[in-house]
């Protein structure tokens, strides 16, 4: 509801290259009618401890951001991946500890991926116009933990100006998987090569998705093959806050 | 089947660069099993439903498991048949090889059957004196390359027809080597009659199982080729090869599973033969055998029960995951290294022969969830591998510099005013030093990315400080 | 070998309760066996009167390279094979299961060679009847018997079944009914050997991913449908 107070959980990737994602949410939760705060002791997720099969560590994490994150009505991450790891896995690391576990699964159900937020919150307006084709990437937590598959086209939709070309294989794996890319290098550049080619093919000059990581890597090798597209994070174009060089330019 | 899972890397990267093998991976991307079982999937309104159906049925199952499979040996007694429990694959070979004996057995058919890879059992029939003849064509293949299967369900997939041809004319010597053999049909046709004339000297045939059948005591296969069923009616003697998670309670509860197994598997509605076969001939039966024998074989599966991989018991061995994952899509199943490829591989192969042999495969998985997505038994396969990395972890068996890079970061995390100076120093860095281009196209210590693909730079402040500036 | 039992028994025991199942469990166990119960029937399966489950086996079978010729009453039958096997340039010898209700039909008015028993490798084109078929996914249930050999639905390259219309079930489950009923024994539900679902020709796609029929099993399936309430 507008008027109530919303959290942001910028994630790291985006905190550490680029932060313009972060406004740019920033301005879209605004728009929508809400008050947007930072907690200032948000770090990491403790996805890379998790997946890593460092239970422990990824415990203290979950425990210190359902401490920072616990007085918000709403927390909204930009990051399927990110807000996957809130939802579907913090309520599965307190098994012995029922306390933890209950406040667990209350911030779960307070906690959006952005741009499933955006497509639920009833004063959400896209206003932004981007001259371009592009194409979308369903990172793949955002997709099958928590379902982003239309929201992020639905709100595309209502950019000015903005053609979107479906990629084939859409909905496969870019090969990012964290610490999968530099443990399997030779697989994960398989992987995404086939997605460069896939983005390449549609003609598309436009690259978006909601996942810094799956950018990074999809954005890291189109500009290996010297590809000309402008990779960005859904965000920056919902917001109309395109001034920004894209992903990997200067 | 000797393992070679310890040396993944070297296999995926070897898988990588073999184009024949690509070839037939792209073939399979673009028209093969996956895409038919969204067909199959998209025709049948009650799919969702029966895979939660077919979930809670199983669990319930294993839940009960040692009942149903008193259940299940009285009813086989009862049909004239043999129960043999085996704990593990010595056990299993032990038995086969005493009723072979027995039986006075030369040429033993054998229908498709992951237990009989799993056990090796062609190896000590061979060495046993037998003459062990895959009769499945995928396997019968495989048999005479002697190589192992390379998917859980079309085993020769990797190979092009060309392969084939080529060990078509290095094993059957007595034909004319100058026949035409280019096409698919004149393999299958020479195959047919070959394998025809084994059919019918066989004096033992061994099947597997998909389901057993507790209030029956009967076993299913189901093929398309009908390899089973000969396999299975004409000998004397007929062996099943089963483990214990395969039993399921009655003929309908068998039915929720096949109606779910060929959809999953190969998009077809059903397979074309599904047999169930319920101990020997009949008194006056024309034809069938005159012993059935079922080699039971825990093998590893009891000591999932109770556990966090117990899920994994559901497994009805469709290869949905494998044909789904990216990972299998990119190198095959050679690469894996042992029996089982791909998502199931990646979770039965530690239990099967120790984390050790098999550490990697957990680890070669982007979780990406698809395989999760489309199992048949809605078998959290990315959470299951995870659990093996948590116990590689606590095992200290990841490699040193991974283990020391989470716990730096992870300390890192826990400090947050620590971790805001070390972000805000590396993003000034990194964003002063990729300013110019807006990339990196080397990196110190990041060679595994940089390699194959750019870095982009960052922005040059972190979020955060910019925040902070700002409120 | 009972060791081997007793231990893995113990394995599952201890892992899974520490000891057997409770009375109150195994007894509700047992009911549900008795029971069986059916778990979920599409919809498209369901409620069928007989016309729609004779159209509905007739598309499902012929989706998978099935083909099916229809006559008005079973002394049509014969003739309907012989024509099936003259159109297709094959030979004109069959072999019988020693089945009665194939075995009473007219045979010696048709010009086929004819044999009866247990199928050799010779024999080129096999007749049987079936117990029951399936409309749902267009499969034919063919059951073992001392008078029904197995090996003459896989043998022959050519396999023709003659099915009665009324022999068409709309699901699995109505099927598993029928055969409950006819293997009732005063003890209980005895099993025949061999229960094959058959679900058209052979087939293999295991060179090259190319689908080829005739595997090991019939490179032919032809289904002569008996439907005596059919317009003439």
């Amino acid at each position: 509801m507008p008027g109530e107070r919303v959290g942001l959980l910028v994630t790291c990737l985006v905190d550490l290259f680029r932060p313009s994602v972060g406004f740019a949410a920033v301005k879209l939760i605004e728009a929508a009618g809400f008050s947007v705060e930072v907690p200032m002791a948000q770090t990491c997720c403790g996805q890379p401890a998790y997946n890593s099969g460092d239970r422990k560590s990824a415990q203290a994490v979950a425990r210190s951001v359902i401490e920072a994150f616990a007085a918000y009505d709403h927390v909204v991450v930009p990051s399927g991946s990110c807000a996957g790891m809130v939802k579907r896995h913090y309520p599965t690391l307190f098994d012995d500890d029922p306390v933890m576990q209950d406040a667990a699964r209350r911030l779960a159900d307070r906690t959006h991926e952005l741009v499933s937020f955006l497509a639920q919150a009833p004063g959400t307006r896209i206003d932004a116009r981007y001259d371009g084709v592009a194409t979308y990437h369903d990172a793949c937590s955002g997709l099958r933990e928590l379902g982003v598959k239309d929201a992020p086209r639905r709100l595309l939709a209502g950019v000015a100006g903005l053609r979107l070309q479906e990629m084939a294989s859409a909905e496969t794996c870019c090969g990012f998987g964290g610490t999968f890319c530099v443990k399997y290098p030779a697989i994960s550049d398989r992987m995404v090569s086939d997605k460069a080619a896939d983005i390449e093919a549609t003609g598309a000059d436009t690259l978006l998705a909601g996942d810094m990581g799956c950018l990074l890597n999809m954005c890291g090798k189109l500009t290996r093959r010297g590809a000309r597209v402008r990779v960005r994070h859904v965000a920056e174009v919902l917001a109309g806050m395109t001034d920004e060089p894209p992903l990997g330019q200067s | 089947m000797e393992a070679t899972s310890r040396s993944f890397p070297a296999n995926a990267r070897r898988a990588l660069a073999d184009w024949g093998l690509q070839d037939a991976l792209h073939t399979m991307a673009r028209q093969g099993f996956a895409v038919k079982r969204a067909q199959a999937a998209a025709r049948l309104p009650e799919f969702e439903t029966l895979r939660g159906l077919a979930k809670d049925m199983k669990n319930e199952v294993l839940q009960n498991l040692d009942f149903y499979l008193e259940t299940y040996e009285r009813a086989v007694s009862a049909a004239g048949g043999v129960v043999h429990w085996c704990r593990d694959a010595a056990e299993a070979r032990a038995a086969v090889l005493t009723i072979c004996r027995t039986a006075g057995a030369r040429i033993v058919t054998k229908g498709k059957s992951m237990i009989g890879e799993e056990i090796a059992l062609n190896e000590h029939l061979e060495a046993a004196g037998f003459e062990p003849v895959e009769t499945d064509l995928g396997e019968y293949i495989i048999q005479i390359r002697h190589e192992p299967p390379s998917h859980i369900v079309a085993p020769a997939v990797h190979l092009s027809k060309e392969q084939v041809a080529e060990s078509f004319r290095a094993t059957h010597r007595d034909l004319d080597p100058d026949r035409p053999l280019s096409e698919p049909r004149q393999m299958l046709d020479e195959a047919r009659a070959l394998l025809r004339r084994k059919f019918l000297a066989a004096e033992v045939g061994i099947t597997g199982a998909n389901f057993l059948i507790a209030e029956t005591g009967s076993s299913i296969i189901v093929t398309n080729e009908g390899n089973g069923d000969l396999t299975q009616s004409l000998p004397r003697v007929h062996i099943v090869l089963a483990s214990i998670e395969k039993v399921v309670p009655t003929l309908e509860d068998a039915t929720l599973l096949l109606r779910l197994l060929a959809r999953s598997a190969t998009g077809q509605e059903f397979s074309t033969y599904t047999t169930v076969s319920t101990g020997p001939k009949r008194a006056d039966d024309l034809d069938g055998p005159e012993e059935y024998h079922v080699i039971l074989l825990d093998n590893g599966r009891s000591a999932l029960l109770g556990g966090e991989m117990q899920d994994m018991l559901r497994c009805i061995r469709c290869a949905a995951c494998l044909n789904h994952c990216p990972v299998y899509g990119a190198i095959g199943g050679h690469a894996y290294g042992w029996v089982y490829p791909g998502p199931m591989g990646a979770v039965l192969t530690p239990t099967l022969i120790g984390v050790g042999e098999a550490g990697h495969l957990p680890n070669a998985s982007t979780f990406c969830g698809r395989c999760e997505s489309v199992c048949p038994m809605q078998i959290p396969l990315p959470n299951l591998m995870r659990h093996w990395r948590e116990r590689e972890f606590d095992a200290r068996l990841a490699p040193a510099a991974a283990r020391y890079g989470i716990a730096l970061w992870s300390f890192l995390a826990l400090h947050p005013r620590l971790y805001r100076f070390v972000a805000e120093a590396a993003a000034r860095v990194l964003g002063w030093c990729g300013m110019k281009r807006g990339r990196f196209r080397t990196l110190p210590l990041a060679a595994g990315w940089t390699n194959v693909r750019d870095m982009p730079a960052p922005q040059g402040r972190s979020f955060m400080s910019q925040w902070a500036k700002r409120r | 070998m009972s060791d081997a039992r007793a231990d893995i028994l113990h394995r599952i025991q201890s892992r899974l309760r520490g000891g057997p199942v409770g009375e109150a469990t195994a007894t509700a166990l047992g009911e549900r066996l008795r029971a069986h119960p059916r778990s979920l029937v599409p919809a498209r399966a369901k409620e069928l009167d007989r016309p729609a489950r004779i159209t509905l086996f007739i598309a499902m079978a012929e989706e998978v390279q099935a083909t099916v010729a229809r006559v008005a009453r079973a002394e049509d039958a014969p003739a309907a094979v012989a024509r099936y096997l003259a159109e297709r340039n094959l030979p004109a010898r069959v072999v019988l299961t020693p089945d009665p209700r194939v075995m009473e039909l007219p045979w010696r008015e048709t010009a086929l060679a004819l044999r009866a028993g247990v199928a050799h490798d010779t024999d080129t084109a096999g007749v049987s009847g079936c117990f029951a078929a399936i409309a749902e996914t267009g499969t034919l249930m063919l059951v073992s018997a001392p008078d029904r050999p197995t090996r003459n639905s896989f043998l022959p390259e050519t396999h023709i079944v003659l099915l009665r219309a009324e022999d068409i079930t709309g699901f699995y489950e109505e099927a598993w009914d029928r055969l409950r009923a006819a293997c009732w024994t005063g003890a209980g539900f005895a099993m025949p050997r061999t229960v094959n679902f058959v679900t058209g020709p052979s087939r293999t796609g295991d060179i090259a991913q190319k689908i080829e029929l005739g595997a090991h099993g019939p490179m032919r399936l032809h289904i002569v449908l008996i439907d005596d309430a059919a317009p003439a």
